[in-house]
């Protein structure tokens, strides 16, 4: 029984909050890492992107409701999703004909388009916050609980309830579901192929007639769905604030050069081993720890490695760690 | 009659000239190949014929018809195909990715230029489902050859295709080069492996500072007392 409270009580504090968490930062990373393998550089206004793709989700949602078009028990959001990706790529596309364009036009330096990135960044986090303010939105309706804590209790009889959030589990259904789409796309179609050859080897690319405007265009494209689902989904699941997707660029960069910097698998891979260990060393395994000790026995302190003020610096001594022992990441990606 | 031709081609990176008014040819269903000491500009030569080097003055014609302004992109649409001497091939993709990437421009169905090339390679088939980057450098080359073949071009254009392999590898990969000649393909090769390649060409261009030193058939050059001991070591 003690045993089984241990369980629960990790896989509700610890084992469900990463693995979402950690869908997320691959969702995220996964963006980072495309255009970065296409664009060779590393993108900062990532986030931003984010933040202006959930945004823009938001106000479609709230016409939806002001309508009185909602998705019965599923989050109205989900309906809105599809729109917001829309008008994210319509910002990603503008960004590119405007900024980034410019500067491949002119062959300039990596260093050069990470530069021009984080003025977009800046700008977009000013303009995103002159429309929706700086206050925190929740905008999730629809059933907020698959399993709750209480009932859970009731019918398993154990002292440790287990709560199933449904944003939880839309973002692992949706995060799956990006993924195998993403997959299928670089693997199966010819534009994917054009964007892997062009990734591999531009010169040869050139030279097999792939055009580039296309292949960045796709780029742009997968990276905009990808951006809005990431930053959906995790807003559904927290909240929208202004700055927490400017706070969510280093885990998801961390993520992305985990994982090797440029490779797909390893953008997930990396997403999922930023959360867990973010999640887990801000957890105070005191009564996790009691359950499997001997009766009556319960450690002295929290047995908690870091207060959860302190958790980017979970993803900042990751991000050191890799770069300093393995900088091309687990699955051998470019260096940065 | 020559199907490329590059005429007193004068051009080079910059103000310099590397180019000094050297002329290339090759015919359908026959081996050109280029030969001569480092920095005579055998590749920047090979350049120019493909629109990747601005000609300043000179002249390129394809079956006849004058190509000296068009883009590299262009040229390969009308049937030039070029094998870069390094980095041609996609390493991380598979092989028969490799090969369909070579027929990227091609809208038609491309399924009998494949399983020709796997005809031709036996080896590629074999490994089709590898990553290029894993396979060996002879094998390597000839999925660079095979990828550039896909387009079925009527030229096809080989920067050292031999730098780097052994001698083993060297020949068979020669023999695969004579195959695909004898399908009617014109072939230029730039070659540092002089005396082996002189061996297979119909013409042999000996290029000396950007300008054509000596120009004959293959076995002429070979037999030339003083070719051979200048540029093929005795």
């Amino acid at each position: 029984m003690d045993f089984l409270n241990a369980i629960v009580l990790l896989s509700n504090y610890v084992l469900i909050p990463s693995l979402v968490y950690g869908s997320q930062l691959a969702l995220g990373a996964l963006g980072v890492t495309i255009v970065f393998g296409i664009m060779r550089f590393a993108n900062f206004a990532h986030g931003e992107m984010m933040s202006f793709a959930t945004v823009s989700t938001i106000f479609i949602t709230w016409w939806f409701q002001s309508i009185g078009l909602t998705a019965g028990i599923l989050p109205t959001a989900l309906l809105a999703l599809p729109f917001g990706i829309l008008i994210t790529g319509l910002l990603v596309w503008a960004t590119e004909r405007s900024v980034f364009s410019y500067y491949r036009q002119r062959k300039s330096k990596p260093v050069i388009f990470v530069i021009a990135s984080v003025g977009v960044m800046f700008m977009l986090n000013g303009v995103v916050r002159l429309f929706i303010g700086t206050d925190e939105i929740i905008f999730m309706d629809g059933l907020k609980f698959l399993i709750k804590a209480g009932e859970f209790k009731k019918w398993s009889g154990l002292n440790e309830g287990l709560a199933l959030k449904q944003t939880q589990v839309l973002t692992v259904l949706l995060a799956i579901l990006a993924v195998a789409w993403l997959f299928w796309f670089l693997q199966k179609t010819k534009m994917g192929k054009a964007m892997r050859a062009f990734s591999d080897n531009e010169d040869l690319a050139l030279l097999s007639g792939i055009d580039p405007e296309k292949v960045v265009r796709a780029t742009w494209f997968i990276s905009a769905v990808l951006i809005t689902l990431a930053g959906v989904l995790y807003g559904l699941d927290k909240s929208y604030k202004p700055l927490i997707y400017f706070h969510l660029l280093l885990p998801i960069f961390a993520a992305a050069i985990v994982g090797g910097i440029g490779q797909p698998l390893g953008a997930i891979l990396g997403g999922y081993i930023v959360a867990f260990s973010e999640v887990a060393a801000t957890y105070a395994f005191k009564k996790f720890l009691r359950y499997l000790g001997p009766e009556g026995w319960s450690p002295e302190d929290l047995v908690q490695l870091l207060s959860t003020e302190y958790k980017f610096a979970v993803s900042f001594l990751i991000l050191v760690l890799v770069l300093l022992i393995r900088p091309t990441g687990l699955f051998k990606g470019r260096v940065l | 009659m020559s199907y490329l031709l590059g005429e007193n081609l004068i051009g080079g990176y910059g103000t310099g000239d590397i180019l000094k008014g050297c002329t290339l040819s090759v015919a359908r269903g026959e081996i050109s190949v280029v030969v001569g000491p480092n920095g005579a500009g055998k590749s920047t030569a090979m350049k120019a014929l493909l629109g990747m080097l601005k000609v300043l003055k000179g002249k390129v014609t394809l079956a006849g018809q004058d190509i000296t302004s068009m883009s590299p992109q262009q040229r390969v649409q009308l049937g030039m195909a070029f094998v870069p001497q390094t980095n041609n091939v996609f390493s991380s993709m598979t092989v028969e990715e490799n090969l369909e990437l070579g027929a990227y421009v091609r809208t038609d169905d491309y399924s009998d230029t494949m399983s020709q090339i796997y005809e031709l390679f036996p080896v590629l088939k074999e490994k089709r489902l590898q990553p290029a980057g894993e396979l060996s450098g002879g094998q390597r080359q000839q999925v660079a050859v095979g990828r550039a073949l896909m387009t079925k071009p009527s030229v096809l254009m080989l920067d050292e295709p031999t730098a780097g392999v052994s001698p083993i590898v060297m020949d068979e990969l020669f023999e695969r080069i004579i195959e695909v000649k004898k399908t009617g393909i014109a072939i230029l090769m730039v070659e540092q492996n002089a005396r082996q390649a002189l061996a297979i060409a119909d013409k042999g261009f000996v290029l000396v500072t950007g300008q054509n030193r000596f120009t004959d058939s293959g076995q002429v050059l070979l037999a030339n007392e003083e070719v051979r001991r200048s540029f093929l070591g005795g």
